[in-house]
């Protein structure tokens, strides 16, 4: 087995010096009729290399690739262009196999992009402090509310009807235990009133934008509500480009932010893994859930990097800590925060004004089709169309033609005839001239 | 000094000029490197067309203010990231025995499978026409598990072990509610157990109650059996533990929680000990959480991603979480939604926004098809038996605070070795950094004192566990003859000596600021 370095003869030596002739003896605590033998798991032997890829290859040959095809997916999830040296410094050996950087001395590398990480998260978002990443966005939201639930001491949280159906049902499951969590019915392409819903019990309100159709929302008027009623305000981001180009939540009075950090540095990966990014006040640090490095010095007076505060945490608090994550998506910070590096000020700007300036054109073209309607009137780089015909069977036609089309709203639980449409720096002219010729045909 | 023939000296020259202070202050291949924010200048590191959008549709809601973020070329990114690199300990370039973390091999296959376009560029919500390959390698990863563990069921979606944790507790949770019995709220957690056990617990809505461990390492099966009754949810148990011993008792302590009308959840985290040997299915556990990241090897990346399915009994399948995936005549397709659910099934909830670890589950069942069944348990076999060799080699020296063994894929020592000394566990693990090894995880588990726990998993060469046998045997027998010079203040020879916690702790600094800032917060 080429992954496993002991020989037979080695075997036989490192028993001799246990004192034992055989290894089954070393798994004495093991009740006897316990022990399985090979043959009582059904599954095939070991593969060489070149077996595992061809099996391996022709599964995925079964997908269609967003790269493969014009694509215009989003809900929570983008297709965006990576940067050669992302996935290139991410394979680097010292970073991909090293575990959490529990000992500083020999993981400064890690602890710095760390540290690097955390700045770019809470520049973005404007906010005072991030954490070092949670597993996703929707968990990232889940753990914001019950940060504000400890908080404020209230139990009930208030989600706008805008939030990701998927979010909120993983808010429900979780924070859901401590609290009623309320949903706002919200009418696609609009604002719900969700300051008439805040009261005296109301631990936070919680609103994303761009919303799951598309929609900007904005986060002042319900940030000055919720703190006037001693609530707090979070804001959910799923597209992070976003904020290349939109007021951040920090400038809007959020207190918490919770965001998919997936569109940068990390590819689309059916659903995972992601980074989840976590940013708030200083005056709520000691209440934050997840990983934190800090600057310090060593020994000798250099500066250094640790993690830090970790009395939040599971590893000392146990059943008292702020939550019960350990493993965060270290890879994908990383891959997140060299992306942004390579944009930096300048190129995040563009993206963002380019996918702006994409999304646009497309939403244009579209709406002028035949029974077609645009619901979605202030949007960054998604919206959503009103359709004459069901959503999910006008996507399974167009996919049938190679064509990603969007999200239909009905496959979140939304409306049969509304479909979720995003263009991306990646959706080139001829991508755009496909789905406005699928959809024309489809729909006629 | 000799030269060669043009002048250049061929020898060594002085030696023992190793601490000279440099010019530049980097170290030969240790450079210092600044942050990223001190490096920009306002260069741009990738090349976008400057397309300005004056009629934007951006509802007035267009930022005001620039981010705030530096500007970097690539080869100025490329050697920032490379220069960071080198300051990190990693598995491909020594042994890493940080027990109960399982620092194996990470094969190169795995990466580049997880990197197919089919997979890596797959988007999550694309139709189940487009996605027909991903679900199938889904299944065939839930098959591979399933019958690894001998257990009916899984759920796929968790993130990470501790998220894997939640989702046991949580279909526990939902088990109860659905036979009236949501007044059992306590869950039996042993002391020695990971963190994230009673974490996870609270984190569920239940309520902590320890079960101490016994003098030979083993839960107190006695003392866990006597606090069972009728608000009892469930026990939490690692096994193999995290002693690195196998719970002889197990099977007794699973139909005492089942009598008592409780559940067995256990923390897998230690699969990797009996993967392919025992099948935890056949010890009565109700619940278990796999880290993909450790027994089946995606990499652990600095701290993540890792992915933690559970495997569920024919108790709990029932209340999996969405989604769900099934296969029907036009092939196979996920259940998003709980009114979707078929006959039967009751979802507890949704854990996260979509499906799980992907990319994880493309490296793990890479690893599991290149292993096969007699390789994975032959990995078992060479992890416990590399774990015993150390534990035989070093116990004359350093203390084995359970017996000659054997243990399983961990061998544990505490502290008793260096009473004494002056040198504490700390001490002896920065020492070892010196000496090109990461330390062993410690000061866990808890129940013993100074504790040393040393997994040096199925992929070292009996070379390699030698030559850290005759390190590890040197500095215990320097310690104990009070050379203790190389102990004080170790490390020496690691990009940083030791770093200052407390003032990390006291005067938190998270962030970058520029400096008139960073004054005025001072």
């Amino acid at each position: 087995m080429r992954y496993l370095p002991l020989t037979a003869e080695d075997r036989r030596a490192m028993l001799a010096k246990i004192g034992v002739d055989n290894v089954d003896a070393l798994f004495r605590d093991v009740p006897r009729d316990a022990m399985a033998p090979l043959s009582a798991f059904d599954l095939p032997d070991a593969q060489g290399e070149m077996e595992v890829e061809r099996f391996l290859s022709r599964l995925a040959a079964k997908n269609i690739a967003a790269g493969s095809a014009p694509t215009f997916l989003g809900a929570g999830a983008y297709k965006h262009h990576v940067p050669a040296a992302v996935d290139h410094l991410i394979q680097r050996s010292e970073f991909l196999t090293s575990y959490t950087p529990y000992q500083p001395e020999i993981a400064q590398g890690t602890l710095q992009y760390l540290f690097e990480f955390q700045t770019q998260v809470a520049l973005l978002t404007g906010m005072e402090v991030a954490n070092a990443s949670l597993y996703d966005g929707s968990t990232a939201t889940a753990e914001a509310v019950l940060m504000a639930q400890r908080v404020t001491r209230r139990g009930k949280a208030i989600l706008s009807g805008g939030l990701h159906p998927h979010y909120a049902e993983t808010v429900e499951t979780t924070a859901g235990l401590f609290g009623e969590i309320r949903r706002a019915p919200v009418t696609p392409g609009s604002a719900e009133d969700l300051i008439g819903l805040i009261d005296e019990d109301t631990a936070c309100v919680v609103v994303q934008s761009p919303d799951v159709y598309g929609l900007i929302r904005d986060l002042k008027p319900i940030a000055q509500a919720a703190h006037a009623k001693g609530a707090l305000l979070i804001a959910v981001v799923t597209e992070i480009v976003s904020l290349g180009l939109l007021e951040p939540p920090g400038a809007q009075g959020a207190d918490i932010v919770a965001a998919e950090g997936q569109s940068i540095g990390n590819g689309l990966n059916f659903g995972g893994p992601y980074v989840g990014l976590f940013a708030t006040r200083e005056k709520f640090l000691r209440q934050m859930p997840g990983r934190l490095t800090g600057e310090t010095v060593d020994a000798e007076g250099r500066r250094g990097f640790v993690l830090t505060l970790s009395t939040r945490e599971q590893h000392i608090r146990r059943e008292k800590a702020t939550s019960n994550i350990c493993t965060n998506s270290g890879l994908c910070t990383l891959a997140f925060t060299i992306h942004m590096t390579l944009l930096g000020e300048e190129g995040l700007a563009r993206l963002a004004r380019l996918n702006h300036a994409k999304a646009a054109a497309l939403a244009d073209r579209l709406a002028k089709l035949k029974g077609v309607e645009l619901v979605t009137p202030a949007f960054f780089n998604e919206f959503t169309l009103r359709l004459p015909k069901p959503a999910a069977a006008v996507v399974d036609a167009l996919a049938a033609k190679g064509i990603l089309a969007g999200v239909p709203a009905s496959r979140l639980g939304g409306a049969a005839d509304l479909l979720i449409v995003a263009a991306t720096e990646t959706a080139a002219d001829d991508d755009m001239a496909a789905l406005e010729a699928g959809l024309k045909e489809v729909l006629s | 000094m000799s030269l060669n023939n043009q002048g250049r000296p061929t020898g060594a020259g002085e030696a023992g000029a190793g601490a000279i202070a440099t010019i530049s202050g980097d170290r030969g291949l240790d450079h210092e490197e600044k942050l990223i924010f001190e490096l920009g200048h306002g260069a741009v590191g990738v090349d976008l067309p400057d397309v300005q959008v004056p009629n934007d549709r951006l509802g007035g809601m267009r930022r005001k203010a620039p981010v705030g973020l530096p500007g970097l070329s690539e080869p100025e990114t490329v050697r920032h990231y490379v220069r960071l690199s080198r300051k990190n300990y990693a598995i491909d370039s020594g042994l890493y025995p940080l027990g109960s973390c399982t620092m194996k091999h990470n094969p190169r296959l795995n990466e580049k499978m997880a990197r197919l376009p089919g997979f890596g560029d797959l988007h999550p919500l694309a139709p189940a026409l487009a996605t027909q390959g991903a679900l199938a390698l889904i299944r065939e990863l839930m098959t591979w598990l399933t019958r690894l563990t001998g257990m009916p069921a899984i759920a796929m979606s968790p993130k990470a072990g501790a998220h894997g944790e939640l989702c046991g507790l949580l279909a526990i949770r939902a088990a109860l509610a659905a036979r009236g019995e949501s007044h059992r709220t306590r869950i039996l957690v042993p002391e020695s157990a990971h963190g994230t056990n009673p974490a996870t617990a609270a984190f569920a809505g239940f309520t902590v109650d320890e079960v101490p461990a016994k003098p030979d390492g083993h839960v107190d099966a006695d003392a866990l059996e006597a606090k069972l009754g009728p608000d009892v949810a469930a026990i939490m148990l690692t096994n193999p533990n995290t002693c690195g011993l196998f719970e002889p008792r197990v099977k007794e302590m699973a139909d005492a929680v089942h009598a008592a009308g409780g559940y067995f959840y256990c923390d897998g985290a230690n699969f990797n000990a009996i993967a392919g040997k025992v099948r935890p299915g056949d010890l009565g556990i109700d619940a278990m959480h796999i880290n993909l990241h450790k027994t089946f090897s995606t990499p652990h990346g600095g701290g993540g991603p890792g992915a933690g399915p559970v495997v569920l009994s024919e108790r709990l399948a029932p209340f999996a979480p969405l989604p769900l995936l099934v296969a029907d005549g036009e092939g196979l397709r996920l259940i998003e939604r709980k009114e979707d659910a078929p006959g039967g099934a009751k979802p507890f909830g949704r854990l996260s926004a979509f499906h799980g670890q992907m990319g994880m589950f493309v490296r793990a069942l890479s690893y599991m098809l290149s292993h096969g069944r007699d390789g994975v348990r032959q990995a078992s076999e060479d992890a416990v038996l590399s774990a015993n060799y150390i534990l035989a080699a070093l116990k004359d020296v350093m203390s084995a605070p359970f017996g000659d063994g054997p243990c399983m894929h961990e061998a544990l020592f505490d502290d008793s070795f260096l009473e004494g000394t002056g040198v504490t566990t700390l001490d002896f693990a920065k020492a070892m950094i010196d000496e090109g090894y990461h330390p062993m995880t410690m000061y866990f588990p808890l129940v013993v004192h100074g504790a040393m726990l040393i997994e040096p998993t199925e992929s070292e060469s009996k070379e390699s566990l030698d030559r850290f046998i005759h390190v590890l045997r040197s500095l215990a027998l320097e310690a104990k003859a009070g050379k203790t010079e190389r102990f004080a203040g170790a490390p020496r020879l690691a990009p940083r000596r030791r770093l200052d916690e407390t003032l990390a702790a006291r005067k938190p600094v998270l962030r970058w600021k520029p400096a008139p800032l960073q004054e005025a917060a001072e």
